[in-house]
């Protein structure tokens, strides 16, 4: 694979490929519709979602690649490619991947053909723009975790913004407007304040380089600042990832947002788009300002956050009527376990979150998925309007089993690995929180099997339900990939856990040297 | 040397059958694969293309999938039960020779360090480099022969048991993956991996509990059994923190050499082993988490038999016997482990005293008798205390099946004449033993036994544990130690007192319980007693030879006294390499010792108590003067709050459930979430969100097509300008 791999010398193109294909194909979607307005609907919609399709299993085919050919051990960017874009601002088009990159991308570029899958006939009004939106959203999402120049990070972190608020305002709920206003006003006031923080940076690496600059690895050797300034900067950078991730006491856009998308926005905000906030907490908060982040007062405010929300979220979910907000706000609880094991900060605990974040994304979008195959057939997301449906829809029942189980870290699945080495590290520097985070593994029983139960089991005493079809075999299909992914990553996480162990162990030691020495020292140790 | 150490290819048994004993959870797990299959293929129908067309037709099909759990009474086979009658228990009987196989080879060979086999790196992670490991030794094959055998009886017996139940292929799925996960759980050689078993049991008694899950109550039985268990494993994930974070590894033989170089009674050992003590609380049904335990008899009676009595239950008393290099550095830690048995084992014999469904009298007697369990490995008798979840395996096991046994008739009366009354009530039984003189024969040998009548298999491991509790209050770490301000001798002597009163109330209700279901008049109903009869033999089968193991099972560690009938500590040689040191350890160096008139004064004690209660029993209740359970008067006093469980459910719901619910409802959702942040913050800043609002309430009534487009094609320029630059 690797002789194939580097015979067509596919790490050189194979990111700004990968960030194009999308934007392609949603010019492709723009051509389709102008070539076919006369077409009857029906005939539209069913070719659009099709060609949108392909285009994403075309763009999840190419991305695997990436398993094969990057080394994780290398000590520095992989698959990078550096062009001008801006040069009177020193803006570069600069991109690259490590391990926890990789994964993520991975986790993107497969999730998205499944998200399309889900939504395969629930779509029907305005499909050209609703696939384009979807491909665009790609393209920021994969921007995000690629770019290793500041602006160019800044780009596509909003561009993210404009489709999902679309995908939420147009094709969403009965509150549709209210949750995609919602979500946009708290995810564009967190980043403002963080592009400030971005042109300041560049400002400081202009003055220290004698021309403007925004490279990330520029900005990591060169910049030094004050303490003062240095948590100035990280407050802002954290305030917008605290948000998009979403930390307490700023999650309340995501339950709104979770309810009123559509099944393929709610799979894409919980699968990916929770992720840019720990990623860019992985990658630009801990590392840029390791004197600020390692500080005992804001070390100890993030951890005490983010185990307030793996207590809360879970508590709160446990009182919902609504499964879809019941599922969000178990979001809202795994997140908190991600942000533990990154401020934690010790191997284990990096390591676990790192499979949190891609568990989360798998169960939780199966969750998601399998909410809205119900709600396709009976229109309702109440827990109440079921009970005892494992009795019509079998294999509904089976799926939503399993997917619960590993959502609630069962052994054996890949939930429990995160959670377990999230814990088992995050014990080593902070005891107490992963004392009490841990208890929610009986809250997190508490939620899904209490739902599960009054869903799928008890009496069937709604006639409306004894009508419902089981899934079908596109449904299953599409499941089935997921299910293999619970199973992979609980019963043998190790091929995943290499891929980022370097990264996860240089960014620890690399945070734990430059806080030592206060202020924020130069140090080669991170690439 | 450190044991680990040792290759895995130089242990003696690595040349033997043994180096299969991967083969040993794998066969269930197939069994559970094929099972499963053939329960979807019985009750799926893949959905139509596309689900939101039309519900039109589904009414007719719709119904083919849906059998009727609730209702017992239909006759029909499931099409795929010969080939499910033939896997399921099939697999048992492969895995149960070659755990024989192994047993034999084990038995050849000099066991002084565990076999290790490393099946694949698991979670190689910074300092913590787990591997999946399996560890045989001794105890494990004790806990192997245990699961397999008796699991074996219970699949067979589970053939005729389940015959016309429409869930026959996902009964087999769950019992296969049961016992999947219990040889996880005895065969993991590190504590995650032995926690994925302790965690697989729980999830499949969680699915077996619910097993009829139509019906609310047992769904909620099955909920309840998952959610009080995981509090439990609360603790085994705390304990397991420590053991990284102050021992440097998870692999049970590392934490049990690093345990040895701890001070003894000190801090970090007694966390350790009180945080596992609560992992095993809930899983072996401890004060104070028992109370899921009664309510999982709502499961299917073989189930109760295997999961819920024999096995799975007892994996708390296992794990302190495995984790007894931690527990015996921990005197405080023992005597909590020793004073929660006993109190325990005696709370839930009073309260089996005043039950009426046959199977919450045996469950209580389960909660008791593992309260037994773990005042033996709490006191340090580790082998006393696997000795004693063995006999209770055999002898349990029969009572459950028996009782299975007799609700089968009496269900199938009932069924022949259309009644609807309560098939697990004794007041609805009596005269039984005319009508099913094998299971009455039977359970008469089991009841013996718990009882406690010499010769009879719960007798000698009773004793065991009574005259081991009696020695160590004299001379032992713990009688040197003290728990809340009480001497540990003192407590000791108090726990032995608990034990003979315990085992006073065991003989009552236990001989109570015999007396109104087989013995005096029949009460089920005059259309009814013709149609009740002994159980096909593919139940009594398995009954006979469990019959025979409750009857004999004493002889697998005679006492020296009486060294005449058999060979003396058999199990206790046996377990030595695993258990040895640790129980040295608590005994200060020697072996226990009470003089030969001690041991014999407590032996004629423990007899006479096992007479007497008998005895009272037969001379007090008069099972002519029941009358059956519609015309039975309401309890009062005492014996209402005895019926009611002390009324503890009732008492943990108001005090927790409740509060938790309403507090996360009132004040974190609708008071927090909703109220001050989102009411006061978020949309408070309400100016801000009416311009929005206004603007998004133009995008909705204008073209938002178009303002779509607009956006996109901005995107796309702006990508293509930086792509091609």
């Amino acid at each position: 694979m690797n002789a194939f791999l580097s015979s067509i010398n596919y790490n050189a193109w194979i990111v700004p490929v990968l960030l194009l294909l999308p934007a392609i194909g949603a010019v492709g979607l723009w051509a389709h519709a102008l070539l076919t307005a006369k077409d009857p609907a029906e005939k539209r919609w069913r070719e659009v979602r099709v060609l949108a399709f392909s285009f994403f299993v075309v763009e999840a085919i190419l991305s695997l690649g990436l398993w094969w050919s990057l080394d994780p051990a290398a000590a520095g960017w992989q698959a990078m490619v550096d062009l001008p874009w801006i040069p009177q601002w020193g803006v570069r088009f600069a991109v690259g991947l490590d391990g926890i990159a990789m994964v993520l991308v991975l986790l993107t570029t497969l999730m998205m053909p499944l998200a399309v899958l889900g939504s395969w006939t629930s779509i029907r009004t305005k499909p050209h723009a609703y696939y384009a939106n979807l491909l665009i959203l790609t393209v920021g999402m994969l921007g995000v975790f690629c770019a290793l120049d500041l602006v160019l990070f800044y780009v596509m972190w909003e561009i993210m913004l404009v489709p999902m608020y679309l995908i939420i305002g147009v094709w969403g709920g009965e509150r549709r407007l209210y949750a995609a206003i919602k979500f946009f006003i708290y995810t564009m006031i967190g980043s403002l304040l963080m592009l400030v923080a971005i042109l300041y940076l560049g400002a400081e690496a202009s003055r220290v380089g004698g021309a403007p600059n925004f490279s990330y690895d520029f900005i990591l050797n060169n910049v030094h600042l004050d303490p003062t300034t240095t948590l100035w900067l990280f407050g802002a950078f954290a305030l917008a990832f605290a948000v998009k991730v979403p930390m307490f006491p700023f999650h309340t856009w995501l339950p709104d947002a979770h309810v009123e998308a559509p099944t393929a926005g709610s799979v894409i905000l919980a699968a990916i788009m929770l992720k840019m906030g720990t990623f860019g907490f992985i990658r630009f908060a801990l590392p840029l300002f390791p004197g600020a982040a390692m500080n005992p007062s804001v070390r100890t405010l993030i951890v005490a956050l983010a185990v307030i929300g793996i207590v809360y979220g879970a508590l709160v979910a446990m009182v919902q009527p609504d499964f879809k907000k019941l599922v969000a706000y178990s979001s809202v609880s795994h997140l908190g376990f991600v942000m533990l094991g990154v401020f934690a900060l010790t191997t284990e605990s990096m390591q676990g979150a790192l499979i949190v974040n891609v568990s989360h994304g798998v169960s939780t979008g199966a969750l998601f998925l399998l909410i809205g195959m119900i709600y396709e057939r009976r229109h309702t997301r109440m827990i109440e309007d079921y009970g005892g449906i494992a009795k019509v829809v079998p294999i509904f029942a089976t799926l939503l089993t399993i997917v619960s189980l590993s959502s609630i870290g069962l052994p054996g699945t890949n939930g429990f690995i995160g959670e377990f080495l999230v814990l088992v590290g995050s014990y080593k520097t902070q005891p107490v929180a992963a004392v009490i985070s841990a208890t929610v593994v009986i809250i997190a029983a508490v939620y899904l099997l209490w739902a599960v139960q009054r869903i799928i089991y008890q009496k069937l005493a709604k006639p409306e339900n004894e009508s419902m079809q089981d899934l079908n075999w596109r449904e299953i299909g599409l499941l089935v990939p997921l299910v293999a992914a619970i199973f992979w990553i609980g019963i043998y996480p190790k091929p995943l856990l290499e891929k980022t162990e370097p990264a996860a162990r240089r960014l620890v030691t690399y945070v734990e040297s430059a806080a030592g020495k206060a202020p924020v020292t130069a140090s080669n140790q991170a690439r | 040397m450190n044991p680990a150490m040792i290759p895995e290819g130089a242990h003696p048994l690595a040349s033997t059958i043994a180096r299969f004993v991967w083969l040993l959870p794998l066969l269930p797990l197939l069994g559970f694969l094929i099972n499963g299959t053939l329960a979807m293929l019985g009750v799926a129908k893949v959905g139509p293309a596309d689900p939101s067309a039309g519900h039109g037709h589904a009414e007719e099909h719709g119904h083919g999938a849906a059998h009727g759990h609730d209702d017992h009474g239909h006759a029909t086979r499931h099409k795929f039960a010969p080939i499910v009658s033939l896997v399921g228990p099939g697999v048992l009987v492969a895995t149960f020779l070659l755990a024989s196989g192994i047993f034999f080879a084990m038995r050849g060979v000099e066991m002084e360090h565990p076999y290790i086999q490393t099946l694949f790196a698991w979670m190689p992670v910074g300092d913590l480099q787990l591997n999946a490991t399996l560890l045989l030794d001794p105890l494990s094959m004790v806990m192997i022969m245990v699961i397999t055998g008796v699991g074996m009886l219970i699949h067979v017996f589970s053939v005729g048991y389940m015959q016309d139940d429409p869930g026959y292929p996902r009964y087999f799925a769950y019992l296969n993956l049961f016992v999947f996960f219990m040889l996880m759980l005895v065969l993991g050689g590190s504590y995650p991996l032995l926690f994925v078993g302790w965690e697989g049991v729980g999830l499949c008694s969680y699915l077996l509990i619910g097993f009829w899950f139509s019906d609310k109550a047992n769904a909620d039985a099955g909920k309840k059994a998952f959610i009080v268990n995981r509090i439990g494993d609360f603790g085994f994930l705390v304990a397991m923190f420590l053991m990284f974070a102050n021992l440097g590894t998870l692999d049970v033989q590392g934490v049990a050499a690093k345990a040895a170089e701890l001070p003894m009674g000190g801090v970090i050992a007694t966390a350790i082993a009180l945080f596992l003590f609560l992992g095993c609380t809930g899983k072996s049904a401890q004060i104070p988490l028992y109370v899921w335990l009664p309510d999982a008899m709502a499961g299917p009676t073989p189930v109760s038999a295997l999961i819920h009595a024999a096995t799975m239950v007892t994996a708390g008393v296992y794990l302190v016997a495995r984790a007894s290099g931690i527990f015996s550095m921990a005197p405080v830690a023992q005597l909590t482990v020793a004073t929660v048995g006993a109190l325990t084992a005696f709370f839930a014999a009073t309260i089996g005293l005043k039950q009426w469904d046959i199977k919450k009298v045996l469950a209580y007697s389960t909660v008791s008798q593992l309260g037994y369990m773990f005042v033996g490995v709490g006191v340090g008798a580790y082998t006393a205390g696997i000795f004693h979840l063995v006999t209770h395996a055999f002898f349990k096991a029969l009572l459950f099946l028996g009782s299975g046994s007799v609700i089968f008739a009496m269900h199938a009366a009932y069924h022949a004449t259309h009644n609807h009354d309560d098939a697990q009530d004794m007041r609805n039984m009596g005269g039984l033993k005319k009508h099913m003189p094998v299971t009455f024969y039977l359970m008469w040998i089991a009841t013996l036994a718990i009882a406690g009548i010499p010769l009879f298999s719960g007798f000698f491991s009773k004793d065991e544990i009574l005259s081991s509790v009696f020695a160590r209050a004299h001379h032992s770490t713990l009688a040197e130690s003290s728990l809340l301000g009480i001497p540990g001798g003192t407590l000791l002597l108090v726990i032995y007192g608990l034990g003979l009163a315990t085992a006073l109330m065991t003989a009552i209700y236990m001989t109570r319980m015999m007396l109104y279901t087989f013995h005096g008049p029949n009460r089920t109903g005059a259309a009814e007693e013709p149609h009740l009869k002994e159980a096909p033999w593919v139940m009594t089968g398995p009954l006979v030879v469990l019959g025979a193991l409750a009857a004999f099972g004493g002889w697998l560690n005679v006492p020296a006294l009486l060294g005449a009938i058999g060979p003396v500590g058999g199990l206790e040689h046996w377990l030595e390499p695993v258990v040895g040191e640790a129980t040295l350890r608590t005994t200060l160096g020697e072996p226990a010792h009470l003089s030969h008139s001690v041991e014999l004064m407590l032996v004629s004690t423990a007899i006479i108590i096992a007479v007497v209660g008998i005895a009272f029993a037969v001379w007090r209740l008069k099972p002519a003067a029941l009358v059956p359970k519609k015309d039975a008067p309401e309890a009062t006093g005492f014996d209402r709050v005895l019926e009611n469980k002390y009324y503890v459910d009732e008492g943990y719901d108001a005090a927790i459930v409740q509060p938790t619910v309403n507090v996360s409802r009132a004040v974190l959702w609708k008071g927090f979430d909703a109220g001050i942040i989102d009411g006061l913050f978020v949309n408070g800043s309400a100016l801000l969100a009416r311009a929005f609002g206004w603007m998004g309430s133009q995008l909705q009534t204008g073209q938002l097509g178009t303002y779509a487009w607009v956006l996109l094609i901005g995107v796309i320029t702006l990508l293509g300008a930086f792509t091609f630059r």
